[in-house]
């Protein structure tokens, strides 16, 4: 006889026992922070996604905010930004996916559908809103997401650096190369621009006269002054002043507040840290000319609301997203200047918020101001994706620039058929 | 002559003759066994495997941008974009490098840690279990301590502190494909965390050879090492080498985790599986030309394997005997 006959253990009380923990299990998912336990107020449940900011106290003021509703039982999933596209991409198709979700604007997720129309919850307070931002979330009049900060990128510098080596503040990208090349010494390199140079590929494009589309929505990014940048950039990657394989992104400050380099390419959300760990010993400037006949740009990259149009809940998340985004003011304001800096988008909130009116702050509003660009809502993940492959073929393998670009059209214009026919 | 040795000699199977106490049901039937321990299983298998593969199969000849339930059919459209994709095909190419080097350097090096392990005469267990251990660690971990703590591009990364020691200039591992170090992060990486298993497969092979084989050609003249090597240990080791290299060889295809997260958006490095995430899965949402990709990567698996087996004559030995 087994062991097992001589316990108490039945087969039948085995199976008992199997059943009851199943039950359990279920019961114990019922109450895990899943979005879709007993909510409070009304009943609704409303889950939404984030992707991992790095400034600390952002996940717990997102989620303050939505404790603060009482007409939802809002979860947040707070997800690591190297996953946060891929997840949500994935999570959309399925009955899972969240009711709401922050993302950059882009036209497929209109077309195919995703994202809910949000024009009547934004149309009473429009004009409040930065009009280009209004514009980067249109499609046929309708407006398809709420704008929740605006993000201006540029080169941020230290000051004692460039006065020891006598080099003046960049506005060519000659310059700023010949300043890499004298700012790099034993331990620090001139410039850090991330490992895949993502960052700056709109920027360069933008320095040199081009565009990434156009207004009719056609390649605007073939020109020779991008093929020139490209040439540039390629002598940058392989003068051996350029910081490649630091530890962390180049939209984490790191590498500039830790000595690894003298400029980085970085977001003006740094700015807080960047103050906390240099004093006043820095700067901000934008990625300058590319070519003579270009201008100095600086990418107004952001985040935005959307609301997913084939959530179980739109009506429930759209009236979440006013009330947060739209009504709480002061919640924005937060959001926007609590921990990082970002500049609000409404306009009313943006001119009284004190902490982006002086320094280096008042200086990157002036950038985003002066020389920003923001999203083109037709380019989308798959052209983005062309224009890496671009930088990643040439910049870092030394493909010629014109057969690589050459590829990327063929990518693009058959994204641009599927989209626009 | 006792009643008990009369009833055995009248019934010389009483235990199955006679049912004392009669099963109820459905619960003595081998059949309803089969399916009850079984079944459940079955299912799974049905639902989270065989299903997807149709329903990928099904998505390869739509229109699948953004949705898993297409409507527009585009016939064999996708599948020749796939193939006259430069990425796609390059990949196979990256591959074929990265299983060149993979397959016969683990193969290597496994097979000469179970000899080295099987040798031992003290502290055995401690040895197998050293090798096995990283076997237990996932490739994300071992691809992100390899990236940001061995090499590392800047000065404090431990390769490029030991090479400050000899006065060498740091190195991007990752970062700058020429000269190409990233294979030497990524193969060192593979070899560390899977030559413990195909070692503990070995040492269960050479375990099973017999020592009379060894006993007779060493009387016959053989002299230990490689000669006894060569001829009795290799050889009795071919069905395990193979079905290793098999393995090796699926597992390559398989590669995704330490590329990816090593070569993070990169052009070059791109295994099959990253290259149809990147290109027809993730942020691009192309759903039915990953699934051509995937279809066509399956069928390639499958006749390379077939191949595979036939040229090595996996399978034969018995047969054959």
């Amino acid at each position: 006889m087994s062991a097992l006959s001589n316990s108490n253990w039945s087969r039948r009380s085995l199976f008992r026992a199997a059943a009851g923990m199943a039950a359990a299990g279920s019961l114990a998912a019922c109450g895990g922070n899943n979005g879709r336990s007993g909510g409070a107020g009304s009943g609704v449940d409303l889950t939404q996604y984030f992707h991992a900011y790095g400034e600390p106290g952002t996940e717990q003021a997102i989620k303050k905010y939505a404790k603060a509703y009482d007409k939802a039982n809002v979860t947040t999933q707070w997800i690591t930004s190297a996953d946060f596209e891929s997840k949500l991409f994935a999570t959309l198709l399925t009955k899972n996916a969240p009711d709401l979700f922050e993302f950059h604007p882009q036209i497929q997720m209109i077309k195919s559908g995703q994202v809910a129309d949000l024009t009547d919850i934004i149309d009473p307070v429009k004009s409040d809103f930065n009009p280009a931002d209004i514009k980067s979330h249109t499609v046929d009049g309708k407006i398809y997401g709420v704008r929740m900060i605006d993000d201006p990128q540029f080169f941020f510098y230290r000051k004692s650096m460039l006065e020891k080596a006598k080099v003046q503040v960049p506005t060519t990208l000659d310059e700023l190369m010949e300043a890499a090349a004298k700012l790099t010494t034993g331990k620090v390199k001139g410039l850090y621009m991330g490992d895949d140079l993502h960052s700056v590929i709109n920027p360069m494009i933008w320095s040199a006269g081009a565009d990434t589309l156009n207004e009719k929505n056609e390649i605007a990014y073939h020109t020779p002054g991008v093929i020139e940048g490209i040439k540039k950039m390629r002598k940058l990657f392989t003068s051996g002043h350029l910081l490649l394989g630091a530890p962390t992104a180049s939209w984490d400050p790191s590498s500039l507040n830790q000595g690894l380099c003298a400029i980085q390419f970085c977001g003006m959300w740094a700015m807080p840290g960047i103050q906390k760990a240099l004093g006043d010993d820095w700067g901000v400037f934008p990625f300058p000319k590319t070519v003579d006949s270009g201008k100095q740009s600086v990418y107004n990259g952001g985040w935005s609301m959307f609301v997913n149009a084939k959530g179980k809940n739109v009506d429930a998340a759209k009236e979440y997203v006013k009330w947060l985004w739209i009504d709480q003011k002061q919640y924005q304001e937060d959001w926007a200047t609590s921990y990082g800096f970002h500049i609000p988008p409404r306009t009313s909130i943006a001119q009284s918020a004190t902490k982006l009116k002086s320094g280096n702050a008042a200086e990157g509003v002036r950038l985003f101001n002066e020389f920003g660009h923001f999203d083109n809502i037709g380019w989308t993940q798959a052209m983005i994706t062309s224009l890496e492959d671009v930088f990643a073929n040439s910049v870092r393998k030394d493909m010629d620039p014109e057969a690589a670009l050459d590829k990327a059209d063929a990518a693009v214009n058959r994204e641009l058929k599927k989209l626009f026919g | 002559m006792s009643t008990t040795t009369t009833r055995d000699l009248a019934h010389p199977a009483p235990a199955k003759a006679s049912p004392a106490k009669p099963r109820r049901g459905l619960r003595g039937s081998p059949t309803f066994n089969f399916w009850l321990f079984t079944g459940p299983f079955l299912i799974g298998l049905a639902i989270f495997v065989y299903a997807p593969i149709l329903w990928s199969i099904w998505l390869s000849f739509f229109e699948a941008r953004f949705t898993v339930t297409p409507d527009k059919f585009i016939g064999f459209e996708n599948y020749t974009y796939m193939l006259t994709n430069d990425d796609f095909v390059g990949s196979l190419v990256t591959f074929t490098v990265f299983a060149a080097f993979i397959v016969p350097t683990t193969w290597a090096l496994s097979l000469s840690l179970a000899l080295l392990v099987n040798r031992l005469r003290f502290m055995r267990a401690f040895f197998r279990s050293v090798f096995f251990l990283p076997t237990a660690c996932s490739y994300v971990a071992a691809a992100l301590i390899w990236k940001m703590s061995i090499f590392s591009g800047v000065r404090f990364g431990l390769m490029n502190t030991v090479l400050a020691w000899f006065g060498i200039d740091n190195i991007a591992w990752l970062v700058d494909p020429n000269p190409p170090w990233y294979w030497l992060v990524i193969v060192t990486a593979r070899l560390w965390l899977q030559s413990g298993f195909y070692m503990i497969l070995f040492l269960a092979a050479l375990q099973n050879i017999p020592g009379e084989l060894y006993e007779a050609a060493a009387i016959d003249g053989a002299k230990p090492g490689w000669q006894t090597f060569r001829h009795i240990t290799l050889p009795q080791l071919r069905a395990t080498s193979t079905a290793v290299i098999l393995l090796l060889l699926i597992a390559a295809y398989q590669a995704f985790d330490e590329f990816f997260n090593l070569l993070s958006k990169t052009t070059w490095g791109r295994p099959p599986l990253v290259e149809l995430y990147y290109k027809a899965l993730g942020e691009s949402q192309d759903y039915g030309a990953g699934s051509a990709g995937a279809v066509i990567l399956t069928v390639l698996i499958c006749a390379v394997t077939l191949l595979q087996g036939k040229f090595m004559g996996f399978g034969r030995g018995d047969e054959s005997k």
